[in-house]
């Protein structure tokens, strides 16, 4: 049975699947050890530096906190409806509270609002990126007009946007009742400018550069305006495009970390941040822990990008790296 | 008089370069039958596209102009259908999808979805490419994708058919294949088509009339030849043919010994002020 599954597995194709594990185990070993030798050497005021046993246990020690922090969430909202039921028992038209947990944020809440927020302020970058890409890529003037703006905008730091962009928020968005915290409309903002950029450039270059001749087709056919954009310029830049996004993506993601550690808003970042002024003999370990998933989920997102571009874009030929 | 079915009228065309304008051509003027096939040949980069383009109403000429059927044209349309060198199919749609989207266009509102397939499938068949219709370009080969781009133009039923070194990518051999079926499809459908070429015996083996272009700039009609050769033509019985060779002849003695580039002819034919622009034209003539 089993023969026949390996008998058309020559030694050639053995060696490059062993060769396809085994170089990167190997790799991954050695950064490892020389993490682990060289951790020792460190001493720092919060302690020894860790090495990858003790940030290992860390991450399991996050692990136990996050299980508990559900745990006794799950038995105050138990407590709170055995309380309720009882109220209404002795008088139906008792008035009973219902309040929400407000328990302190694990590291796994962390990662999930970061993960909300770079998501809002990537989706709202594109929203805006991709349709001024086209506009610009179709027209020369438009082009040469937005160019030197964009080019101005494209390296200011997140940093430097973090202070105006709080600011904005608070003046413009006053609502009583605030469907979204302002922390999480400043992060996803800060994220939507400074990412948008290589959208936008890489779909006015894709559109600008699509070849001349299906725009002479287009033109023969007497295509309108949204039809010409719809069948053929968005397809034809839509590699180019992907590009963009992926760039984007990543660069969002950076600057969120960056973005929720300087202005304290709920994230990974703050996380980091919250770590680093705790300052306990097992800080350093969990910020390390840290660092890990937001490398971690940094690549899923890229991978998750190009996962999309290979369904979506029609160059399946094109290096996907 | 006969009515005349596609005029170029005294076309002029000029380009303005950074170095001052370029004249591509000067006074073209040429006037086309109903269902006539007429090839434009002439050395590289004399401005064989600019007619053509200028006919497409991808161009407009800046004096001059053409006319179809009574009517001045000024921008694209699929009347004038083009067939590109490279044949510029979509690469994200099927070769059936390629040829719905001009279809589409076209006869969207005469046709309803029954014919329009039936349409599509027709002009696929007709140039040989029924099988492979869900293909997309990538899948199917350089000849393939050069008849499914005349598919494409054929369906559209223009009035003129234009195209521009359609054969140009392609080798020896498909080359002959593909020229023996547009001569079926021309017997069929009797189309007016003007042909860039650069290969003789492709002008003198698909032709009604062979245009020879003089040598920008200001490059104009040189010379026109009629070849007055029965059709259907067979190119092996061709080949020891009299007046066959005779009319090869008379276009490769105007191409080689009257439009020879030489440095001499280059530095009469530029007007002050022009780019020297032509300086390295490599004769492409097969
Ligand atoms: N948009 C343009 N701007 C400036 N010059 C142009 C432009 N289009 C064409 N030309 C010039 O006009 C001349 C004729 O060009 P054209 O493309 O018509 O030549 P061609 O005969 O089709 O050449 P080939 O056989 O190489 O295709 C060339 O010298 C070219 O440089
Ligand atoms: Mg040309």
């Amino acid at each position: 049975m089993y023969a026949s599954v390996f008998k058309n597995i020559t030694s050639e194709d053995l060696k490059a699947m062993i060769r396809a594990l085994l170089l990167p185990l190997i790799a991954m070993s050695i950064f490892l050890g020389v993490w682990s030798a060289s951790a020792a050497q460190v001493q720092t005021s919060l302690g020894q530096l860790p090495g990858p046993a003790d940030v290992y246990k860390q991450a399991s020690n996050l692990y136990d906190e996050h299980i508990a922090e559900r745990d006794k969430e799950a038995a105050f909202y138990a407590r709170q409806e055995e309380r309720n039921a009882k109220k209404l028992e002795a008088n139906a038209d008792a008035e009973i509270k219902v309040r929400s947990y407000t328990g302190k944020a694990t590291f796994f809440d962390q990662i999930i609002t970061s993960l909300i927020t770079v998501f809002t302020g990537f989706m709202i970058a594109s929203l805006i990126a991709i349709p001024i890409g086209i506009v610009t890529g179709l027209s020369n003037g438009l082009y040469q007009a937005i160019n030197p703006i964009v080019q101005l905008l494209k390296p200011v730091s997140p940093l430097a946007w973090l202070p105006i962009v709080t600011m904005i928020v608070s003046a413009v968005y006053v609502t009583d009742d605030p469907m979204f915290s302002k922390s999480y409309v400043t992060s996803a903002i800060t994220v939507t400018l400074c990412c948008m950029w290589p959208t936008l450039i890489n779909t006015a270059v894709g559109v600008s550069t699509m070849d001349k001749d299906l725009n002479n087709v287009s033109k023969v056919l007497r295509l309108g305006w949204l039809t010409n954009i719809y069948k053929i310029v968005l397809p034809s830049s839509m590699p180019m495009i992907f590009t963009g996004l992926r760039l984007s993506l990543s660069i969002g993601w950076m600057v969120l970390i960056a973005a929720e550690m300087l202005a304290q808003n709920p994230g990974l970042g703050k996380f980091v941040w919250d770590e680093f002024q705790n300052g306990s003999s097992n800080s350093l370990g969990r910020i390390i822990v840290a660092v890990i998933a937001i490398g971690l989920i940094g690549f899923m997102l890229d991978r998750t990008m190009l996962l999309l571009q290979r369904r979506f874009s029609w160059d399946k030929t094109a290096v996907l790296r | 008089m006969s009515f005349e079915h596609l005029n170029i009228d005294h076309v002029s065309m000029e380009f303005p370069t950074p170095k001052g304008v370029y004249v591509a051509l000067e006074n073209v003027n040429l006037v086309i039958e109903k269902g006539e096939f007429v090839s434009l040949i002439g050395h590289s980069g004399c401005g064989k596209s600019t007619v053509l383009n200028v006919v497409a109403g991808l161009h407009q000429a800046t004096k001059g102009g053409v006319v179809l059927d009574g009517k001045e044209v000024n921008e694209p349309g699929p009347d004038r259908a083009v067939v590109f060198q490279n044949h510029s199919l979509l690469p994200w749609l099927t070769s059936y999808q390629n040829v719905e989207l001009a279809v589409k266009q076209v006869f969207g509102k005469t046709k309803n979805k029954n014919e329009m397939k039936e349409w599509i499938e027709h002009n696929l068949a007709l140039v040989h490419m029924g099988y492979a219709m869900h293909k997309r370009p990538e899948e199917i080969s350089g000849g393939m994708k050069q008849r499914v781009g005349i598919a494409r133009a054929l369906a559209m039923q223009p009035k003129v058919l234009l195209m521009d070194e359609p054969f140009g990518a392609l080798d020896a051999l498909t080359r002959a294949h593909m020229q023996e079926s547009l001569m079926e499809i021309q017997a069929e459908l009797n189309n007016t088509v003007i042909m860039i070429t650069h290969d003789v015996d492709e002008a003198v083996l698909l032709s009604d009339r062979i245009v020879m272009m003089t040598n920008g700039p200001a490059a104009t009609i040189g010379e026109i030849l009629k070849v007055e050769l029965e059709r259907p033509r067979n190119r092996v019985e061709l080949a020891d043919d009299a007046k066959y060779n005779y009319y090869r002849h008379k276009v490769l003695e105007f191409l080689y010994e009257r439009q020879h580039v030489t440095g001499e002819k280059q530095a009469v034919s530029k007007k002050e002020g022009k780019s020297s622009q032509l300086n390295v034209v490599n004769p492409r003539v097969a």
